[in-house]
């Protein structure tokens, strides 16, 4: 006889840690968006990966992993003002910039590739 | 009267998941003073209307919210690739986007839902359009838009002429 607690025990923890590195993977692809992606309005779209998905897959990966208690609850409500605040925050910092009258770059955009990139430069 | 009950529901719902307590007593009594005193206020402010406890709205909105995460995880992997292309290769665009929900709550959630989905923000918001920027041109399409204005409309409650159903 397999003794199957001990089993889906593991199963639940590989699960949990997988989408929690799996979330950790989105939030690094988000910040090296930051970072690569040319004017503002375009870096916006970058953050919202990781105020989208990353952070979804974080909680649910936490969630699994507290299991069926008030933690998960309270993850689950973290999740939800996540999600009514993030986009009220990103529209009123591009509403503000749209206001001032930044220009977003237009047209076809080719950022350098990072080889060609020197990291000592100082940005303006 | 229902706005009232549904406050109250959820503000205890949300008092007891946060605090853990079901046991003490003075504590549980102190925690209904509390919801008693935001309802009483509320009412006072003149604040508890559809927008505030949303009651009937919400197994629309559940549904459309399970469709809407659909969309934004698409979004987001769209986005994710062309971010790790070392060689990227972007197409911004600002847009008008002039087919709205009637309804003050329907057009909210409508530009709340385009700043959600990575790859396109909502700028500005007016009466009648929604400046959207998008990353990729081929996040512009007009018929996206519709759809999914058409579906923030269904959700917010509207019918389909437009008309926003009046509820007891």
């Amino acid at each position: 006889m397999i003794e199957w607690g001990p089993v889906l025990e593991l199963l639940r923890h590989g699960t949990a840690g997988a989408f929690m590195l799996v979330g950790a993977i989105f939030m690094l692809i988000g910040s090296s968006g930051v970072l690569r992606l040319p004017d503002f309005y375009t870096r916006i779209h970058a953050a919202g990966i990781t105020d989208t998905l990353a952070t979804v897959l974080l909680l649910a990966g936490m969630m699994i992993e507290a299991g069926f208690t008030q933690t998960s609850a309270k993850l689950a409500l973290v999740g939800i003002f996540l999600f009514l605040t993030s986009p009220t925050a990103t529209h009123a910092v591009a509403n503000a910039a749209h206001k001032a009258g930044l220009k977003p770059r237009l047209g076809t955009v080719e950022p350098p590739h990072p080889r060609d990139v020197d990291i000592n430069e100082k940005k303006g | 009267m229902g706005y009232i009950a549904t406050l109250a529901l959820m503000l205890a719902a949300l008092w007891l998941t946060l605090s853990g307590y079901f046991h003490n007593q003075l504590l549980l009594s102190l925690g209904g003073l509390s919801v008693v005193i935001t309802v009483a206020l509320a009412l006072r402010m003149r604040i508890l209307d559809d927008e505030a406890a949303p009651y009937y709205r919400a197994p629309r909105l559940l549904a459309y919210s399970v469709w809407l995460m659909v969309e934004i995880i698409k979004a987001n992997l769209i986005v994710a690739k062309t971010i790790l292309r070392p060689n990227m290769v972007l197409t911004p665009r600002m847009v008008r986007i002039k087919t709205l929900p009637a309804s003050g709550f329907g057009r909210a959630l409508f530009a709340n839902s385009i700043t959600l989905t990575p790859g396109t923000v909502s700028v500005d918001l007016d009466d009648d359009e929604v400046i959207v920027h998008a990353i990729l041109k081929e996040m512009t399409n007009k018929n996206d838009f519709a759809e999914m204005a058409r579906r923030c409309a269904w959700a917010a409650g509207e019918k389909a002429d437009g008309e926003e159903e009046v509820s007891a």
